[in-house]
């Protein structure tokens, strides 16, 4: 319909295009990239292109698909991984080989394979049905029932809805309004720029659990939650993001590598399969859906990736499962932003960002939530992002707009990684602003002993930070015992607890039983230290108990000889430090005898 | 083709841009050939194109373009290079043409110099260890074959010195395959393309290295190509004829320079210190270009010297680059100053792809413990440093004076090495746990208590006590 103006870089201007609409898909040039209209100007629109634009020239056509921008939903979604525009990666390498080629299109779920469907018996012949609401289910995985929904938009009188082996594209009921007939298939589907609607939002009050020690016990992140992790780069950012979406007790998660390394994808690629999800034993990519557009690939793509990711979170979210959304780097996102920005000359806002970029980040973390969907489901959607500012540099405007919308802060710290103390989540800086919500969780679940757990850890971290400023000014000599054993306990809290290898089978993971253990066993240590050096003992004879190494050595436990592990611990630290305690007495009492003599 | 027509309708030059009018259909990013009156020929690359007039980049100098007597052709295709196996041994300038006055190559094929991104799903995630024979890269920052790292430097450092001991020493182990080499001398002075070729001829590395040369006085814009060039000859090497490619691209930096003055030639957006908003996705269009892929024999692994302006990593050039990399190897002109060679500062360097490279069947199962056990303690030690640098050696605890030693003795020995001096991954791992036996087994707490029975050497204890 119309033809190409202009082109430059991703930007193709195209003129004769009145009729059409923003945001709707258009197919550019002979070869049919694909592209999306992002401006209207009389007869011309500009488009912005998810392919390479090499090679087109001015005066090729420019064809609307009248459809907005939109992601493809239904069974055997599960365990794929796409490009930032839905394109089956695995598809394209059949059809392009090892690099991706141009123009290639790709049905985002198999078309052929066919699936076991069961109608809901509440759905009646001629009854009306509402958007959203359920009509069966597809068993996808063993664990994931693929609830089939009425789309979005569509209400009316159904008919001809019955059990039965179909694919994706078969027709399975139809939905009659005012005379306007729709076909109901497996599959449906939405457009990405808009948040799914849903009846009502809850106020989160579970936590996502992720087996990192330092997140599940200092910065948790509630499920329907947010949170960011910004840090430069070599600061451990995209293993968190690996680490969640591998232990976190999510039902579903969405990972999408945004404008990151080729190799990143790949390796999650390799695991994934065969590494099992620890609430249900079954294979991890079972329940991840992956959405791959890495720094090498078109830009606006890139942009689009993050939405196509949300929008796949939000159709499971509306099943009433809680889905964990991994986007790593929300940077990339916001720099394809930017270099589109530009080439619309736009007028540009900090750092040469758009100004609406703020707006875009608040938009897009709004998206998370623990609602009841349409359906009635409880689910939630929680969204994880990881930030890369420019040199570390937080004041930098994606820093800024995220920290003003998350709740969860991890700050990853480049001196803790350099040391390589990983996670590198600074403990002084970083927050959670979810304890209040979930303590009544943690208090029915562990009891009121875990939040005072946590304060304590807190309250000695914050403390040996202090110490160590004065050690650095008059050497940790000068210091008295007490407080000597105060930046001990403190530094076995974390070399001892906190730090956390990813790369370790037993230490990876961490129970929250375990985590408790954990705790308590040093903060036992702590108190019984305290009361030792008030009976004379000094700092250096305490730093140098034996129970000490098998402290430091509490992460090699393995889950399962945990209790048993977690008593003889227990009691081997009161027992070295009773006889140290006597020890002492006994000097004591010499000392008092020698006084009375 | 539009081979026959040329357009005398230049309407504008400015700095490395030319607007040519009434074009009407060049396709963007294709080639054109720019002919001046007295008969010269350059290239230039299509940058933006609209139905009235197109928008050119010049790849070389703008000298002697006038208005109204330059006739510009537009050849109907992208950047395209030569490639063929006959290019080993040979030398190119930075558009690809032989400078070395060997004569011409037979080209087997053409190929496009942008490449296309690999898709994710084809790749192989590296895991083949690559014995460099440096303590310092292979016991703590591991390369493997498929990675990308650069090397982060600065005026002055060791860096071109330690990229020829890589190339001279690099090996996979168990394989008596050799690497292949393709440098990219991206703007860099005559006096270091003839270190590096000197280097090659004399242990033989030439015959199995493809060179590409943009020398420090040629043309900037250049420099956009050069490393293409290099990259899509490795591309040819690794995935056509099955080699290991080692792909050397020096000065980084250079190369982002000359995009910035390609961008602000434009009248873009500037970025962070002037550099374009895009320079990202460029440098990444490079650096992603390394990798296995599946179905494929070879491998392209990249090493990429980044000199960072006034020693800050936080500039845009090294910040984008450790970004995308997989890790980075960290120059120190502290180590340089204590006369340590190469002067690899393990607490700024990290190679993410480690993990895969090393362990049991790879390098020694308690490769890790170590490697995150010197890393710890020899942290500990820079604290015991700087504390001992206010409060005075004397006033330190006994502990923090062992770190202190312990600290001297990992620089002088582990990360000093010779230029000429080859460890095993053995002898780098023998070494560290010489080192860590000067301290108490019991704080070793980075390595699982088997490996500490197994290596631990309580005589050196004793001794340092």
């Amino acid at each position: 319909m119309g033809n190409i103006e202009r082109i430059s870089g991703p930007l193709v201007v195209a003129k004769g295009m009145l009729g059409t609409r923003m945001y709707d898909v258009v197919k550019v040039g002979e070869e049919g990239l694909i592209g999306e209209i992002i401006q209207l100007r009389n007869e011309r629109a500009v488009i912005q292109v998810y392919e390479d634009t090499t090679g087109l020239q001015p005066g090729e056509e420019v064809k609307s698909t009248n459809l907005p921008l939109s992601v493809e939903l239904g069974p055997g979604i599960l365990g794929n991984i796409y490009d930032g525009i839905q394109r089956p990666l695995e598809v394209l390498r059949e059809k392009s080989g090892t690099f991706i080629g141009k123009g290639i299109n790709a049905d985002a779920i198999d078309r052929k394979k066919k699936w076991k469907f069961v109608a809901d018996n509440s759905v009646k012949e001629g009854s009306s049905v509402r958007q959203g609401q359920i009509l069966g289910h597809v068993q996808e995985t063993e664990y994931i029932k693929h609830y089939i929904m009425v789309p979005i938009g569509i209400n009316g009188k159904i008919s001809g809805l019955k059990d039965g082996t179909y694919t994706v594209g078969d027709v399975i009921a139809r939905v009659e309004e005012k005379g306007k007939k729709t076909e109901i298939r497996l599959s449906q589907r939405r457009s990405v720029r808009k948040p799914a609607p849903f009846s009502r939002k809850f106020r989160a009050a579970v936590p996502l659990i992720t087996g990192q020690r330092v997140i599940d016990m200092l910065f948790p992140v509630a499920k329907g939650g947010t949170a960011a992790a910004p840090g430069p780069f070599g600061s451990g950012k995209t293993v968190i993001q690996h680490q969640l979406a591998k232990w976190s007790d999510a039902d579903i998660i969405v990972y999408v590598g945004c404008g990151e390394r080729g190799n990143e994808m790949t390796e999650v690629l390799d695991e994934f399969p065969s590494l099992k999800d620890p609430k249900t034993g079954r294979p991890l990519i079972e329940r991840t859906i992956l959405i791959a557009n890495t720094s090498n690939m078109p830009v606006a793509a890139r942009e689009a990736s993050v939405y196509t990711g949300i929008t796949i979170a939000e159709y499971f979210r509306d099943m009433g499962y809680s889905v964990a959304i991994l986007a790593d780097s929300t940077s990339r996102w916001a720099e394809a932003m930017r270099e589109l920005s530009a080439r619309l000359e736009e007028m540009p806002g900090e750092e040469g960002y758009p100004a609406y970029l703020p707006k875009r980040l608040a938009e897009y973390y709004e998206r998370s939530g623990t609602v009841e969907s349409l359906a009635g489901k409880t689910g939630s959607v929680t969204i994880v992002g990881a930030v890369s500012p420019p040199g570390g540099d937080l004041s930098e405007p994606v820093s800024q707009g995220t920290l003003r919308v998350v709740k969860t802060f991890w700050a990853l710290d480049a001196a803790l990684a350099s040391s390589r103390h990983f996670p590198s989540i600074n403990w002084l800086t970083s927050y959670s602003l979810y304890h209040n919500d979930l303590e009544e969780w943690y208090i029915k679940n562990f009891g009121e002993q875990f939040v005072e757990n946590r304060k304590e850890l807190m309250r000695i971290l914050q403390k040996e930070a202090e110490l160590k400023d004065i050690v650095q000014l008059v050497g940790a000599e000068a210091l008295p015992s007490e407080e000597r054993v105060t930046l001990e306990v403190g530094r076995m809290i974390r070399e001892d607890f906190l730090r956390q290898s990813a790369f370790d089978e037993v230490d990876a993971y961490t129970s929250m039983k375990k985590q408790e253990f954990m705790v308590s066993s040093i903060l036992l240590f702590g108190r019984l230290a305290h009361d030792a050096v008030s009976a004379g003992a000094g700092a250096d004879r305490i730093a140098s108990m034996k129970v000490r190494e098998q402290i430091a050595r509490m992460k090699e436990i393995k889950e399962k000889e945990m209790e048993e592990a977690s008593k003889k611990l227990k009691h081997e630290i009161e027992s070295e430090f009773s006889s140290l305690l006597k020890e002492y007495r006994q000097e004591g009492k010499e000392l008092l005898s020698e006084n009375g003599r | 083709m539009k081979f026959d027509i040329e357009y005398k309708t230049l309407e504008s030059v400015a700095g490395p841009l030319l607007v040519v009018g009434k074009v009407g259909n060049a396709k963007y990013n294709e080639i054109v050939r720019i002919k001046l009156h007295n008969g010269e020929e350059r290239l230039g690359q299509v940058l933006d194109t609209s139905d009235t007039k197109a928008i050119v980049q010049v790849f070389g100098p703008t000298d002697g373009i006038n208005i109204d007597n330059t006739s510009v052709s537009f050849l109907g295709e992208t950047f395209m290079v030569g490639v063929s196996e006959e290019m080993l041994g040979r030398v190119f300038d930075g558009q690809g043409r032989p400078r070395d006055g060997s004569g011409e190559i037979a080209y087997r094929e053409k190929r496009d110099i942008n490449g296309e991104p690999i898709n994710p799903v084809s790749r192989v995630y590296p895991s083949d260890f690559i014995e460099t024979g440096i303590s310092a890269i292979d016991g703590l920052d591991t390369l493997v074959r498929g990675q990308k790292l650069p090397i982060f430097s600065s005026s002055g450092l060791p860096h071109n010195q330690l990229m020829a001991q890589i190339t001279r020493q690099a090996n996979v182990k168990n394989s008596s395959e050799e690497f292949a080499v393709v440098f990219a001398g991206i703007g860099v002075t005559y006096d270091d393309y003839s270190y590096f070729i000197n280097e090659f001829k004399k242990t033989g590395a030439l015959k199995r290295a493809v060179a590409f040369i943009n020398l420090a006085d040629d043309p900037s814009i250049e420099r956009i190509i050069t490393p293409r060039l290099a990259l899509t000859t490795a591309e040819y090497l690794a995935y056509e004829k099955g080699m290991h490619v080692l792909v050397i691209l020096t000065d980084m930096t250079n190369y982002a320079e000359a995009l910035r003055e390609l961008s602000s030639a434009r009248e873009e957006v500037p970025g962070r210190r002037g550099y374009p908003g895009y320079m990202y996705t460029d440098l990444a269009s490079l650096y992603e270009r390394a990798g296995i892929v599946k179905g494929k024999k070879g491998s392209i692994t990249q090493l990429d010297i980044v000199t960072m302006p006034s020693d800050d990593v936080t500039h845009p050039i090294p910040d984008l680059t450790g970004y995308i990399t997989e890790g980075q190897i960290f120059l120190s002109r502290d180590l340089v100053n204590k006369g340590i060679y190469p002067a690899v500062q393990p607490l700024g360097s990290l190679s993410r792809l480690m993990n895969n490279g090393i362990g049991a069947g790879k390098t020694r199962e308690d490769h890790k413990g170590v490697s995150d056990q010197l890393y710890g303690s020899y942290a500990k030690a820079q604290d015991a440093k700087n504390l001992s640098a206010i409060v005075g050696v004397e006033a330190l605890s006994e502990s923090d004076k062992r770190y202190l030693k312990f600290g001297d003795e990992f620089e002088k020995r582990f990360l000093g090495q010779g230029l000429y001096e080859r460890r095993s991954i053995e002898e780098t791992l023998e070494l560290g746990w010489e080192l860590l036996s000067m301290l108490p087994a019991e704080e070793l707490t980075r390595i699982k208590k088997e490996y500490i029975e197994k290596y631990y050497k309580k005589e050196t204890l004793h001794k340092a006590k």
